[in-house]
């Protein structure tokens, strides 16, 4: 039995404490994430999903409970220190890259993710052959852009370099929140293919939230819904091969 | 003649007041009014000190450390108070009136007969004006310069993240809070070094001196910007100090035709304000496209 390289225990959050209008979001979250495992997020609006990733990601802290990362309690780390091991794309295009920064310049940012940054020249030609080569893998003309800023780029272009940057330095845990959501049809079929690639490739170990079934029984070995702030199934493996939409509709109906 | 020569020599001088805020304003997107309150205070230490015996270029340096206190402490009342950026430089920028007053002991202090950074024996030999000119250019080239290598880093590329995009800098691990902090301390630094050779220069420091440096600093900014429209961020650096140069020109221009300088902060913030509704009047009389470009207004 391996270890889990990510492990939630009994994890609670609430808003607004202590006020008329307290709620718990989390209501008492338990997960192991085996290393290698690609699980996919469905649920309802409100259901905890985007407040499950603001936990696991530390910009939010959970109320109760433990995280625990390699067997090591990270429950109270900061977002920033979570960011040596962990890698997130936003459903936003625009919250996943620095707008004014060229897209070299953004990937120059991301393989330093999580790790101090010194006053030492940048070296951004030094790295521009690298950079070109893995824009290309993202097969939407990324890669003859690299000097452009990336607030010129399409949605589509934006967000496959917000991928690629959460992956460019490998991390341990990637989070994906609807992070196909904002796209056209084809072009968020293109990335999807796209980041299922790298994960196999690379045996990434990835969260993705989605609201299309779909998407969610297609990609990933194990598919969890989040349900009123508890994990209400956690299908894997043969379970989830054999799984269907109709049947993971009823988890939508009250 | 010299009019000209002086103004670009004041130009050069104020032009640092204008680098400091772009640091804040253009790169952290952050609206610091601190600078108002570390100008006079650079200018009150550095007076201060070489009244009281202390080396003019120590003193200098006494002025820029002032400075980058006062940024700190705007830094932490918006970082670690959650105190709204403008409400936070506000807060310094008055508290440091009381501190300018505390320092030099009454509101206006002259340095008649003290040796500063302009009378050095090489300087007293050039022509009138031109001593302003030199320490301007010596100053402004060094600062410019380190301010390129400092964005070319991989922590001044951090810096430029987070302005840009505090999100994703967070989500990759940059420290927001300190480099905001730094932010503001070097650009209060720049700031204060602006206000301790302007004071140099003038011969004396007066704790009112502050009023109408952040339009001063922000025509700098902007006046580059339409004159030279589309820039690389190196180049934009440049243009913050020709910009500088040239807002001392149109001042001088206008103080020919006849206007006091009492007149000069009505003069600033009208030229800050025509150069910012360019993009608005440009709709009605079809100005030049290229003049545009550095004057867009950002959502």
């Amino acid at each position: 039995m391996n270890k889990p390289i990510l492990e939630l225990k009994n994890v609670k959050t609430v808003v607004n404490k202590g006020t008329a209008n307290e709620t718990t979001i989390l209501k008492g979250i338990n997960l192991k994430i085996n290393e290698g495992d690609f699980i996919t997020i469905v649920g309802t609006n409100g259901a905890g999903k985007s407040t499950l990733f603001n936990v696991i990601g530390g910009n939010l802290q959970a109320d109760s409970g433990q995280i625990l990362h390699n067997g090591k309690d990270i429950t109270h780390s900061t977002e920033e220190q979570r960011t040596t091991f962990l890698a997130r794309v936003f459903q936003d295009p625009k919250l996943g890259t620095a707008p004014r920064m060229t897209v070299a310049e953004n990937m120059l940012l991301a393989i330093k993710r999580g790790e101090k940054r010194h006053l030492v020249l940048r070296k951004l030609k030094q790295n521009m052959e690298r950079f070109t080569k893995l824009a290309a893998t993202m097969n939407n003309g990324l890669e003859n852009r690299m000097t452009t800023a990336t607030g010129a780029l399409s949605g589509g272009q934006r967000q496959a370099l917000s991928f690629l940057m959460a992956t460019l330095k490998r991390p341990d845990i990637l989070l994906l929140d609807e992070h196909t959501a904002a796209l056209d049809p084809h072009t968020s079929l293109n990335l999807l293919h796209a980041t299922n690639e790298r994960i196999n490739q690379d045996h990434l170990t990835a969260l993705m939230i989605t609201h299309h079934l779909e998407d969610a029984l297609t990609y990933g070995n194990r598919l969890i819904v989040l349900k009123d702030g508890q994990v209400k199934a956690d299908f894997k493996g043969e379970e989830k091969e054999s799984l269907t939409t109709e049947k993971l509709y009823t988890y939508f109906e009250d | 003649m010299n009019l000209i020569v002086s103004s670009i020599g004041q130009g050069l001088l104020w032009a640092l007041l204008g680098l400091g805020l772009y640091l804040t304003f253009r790169i952290l997107d952050f609206a610091d009014m601190t600078v108002e309150g570390t100008f006079p205070l650079g200018a009150a230490t550095a007076v201060t000190a070489i009244s009281n015996g202390i080396n003019p270029f120590l003193a200098t340096l006494l002025a820029i450390g002032a400075g980058m206190i006062a940024g700190l402490i705007t830094g932490l009342l918006y970082t670690k108070g959650k105190i709204p950026s403008l409400l936070a430089g506000i807060l310094t920028m008055t508290a440091i009136y009381s501190v300018d007053l505390r320092i030099m002991g009454k509101s206006n202090i002259s340095l008649l007969g003290k040796p500063t950074l302009f009378n050095g024996n090489f300087l007293q030999q050039l022509p009138q004006f031109f001593d302003s000119v030199s320490v301007g250019l010596i100053v402004i080239i060094i600062v410019t310069v380190l301010m390129m290598l400092f964005l070319a880093t991989d922590y001044g590329q951090g810096f430029i993240a987070t302005g840009d995009n505090p999100t994703m800098a967070k989500s990759l691990g940059i420290h927001t809070d300190s480099m905001i902090n730094v932010g503001l301390m070097v650009s209060n630094g720049m700031v204060a070094l602006c206000g301790a050779l302007v004071a140099q220069s003038n011969g004396y420091a007066d704790v009112n001196m502050g009023i109408g440096t952040i339009v001063i600093a922000l025509a700098s900014i902007i006046i580059g910007e339409v004159a030279f429209g589309d820039l690389t961020l190196n180049q934009r650096l440049v243009a913050v100090t020709l910009g500088s140069i040239i807002y001392r020109l149109i001042l001088l221009a206008v103080l020919q035709l006849g206007f006091s300088a009492n007149d000069l902060n009505l003069i600033s913030s009208v030229v800050l304000a025509i150069c910012m509704m360019l993009p608005q009047l440009e709709k009605v009389v079809h100005l030049r496209k290229p003049i545009m470009k550095g004057v867009q207004p950002h959502e």
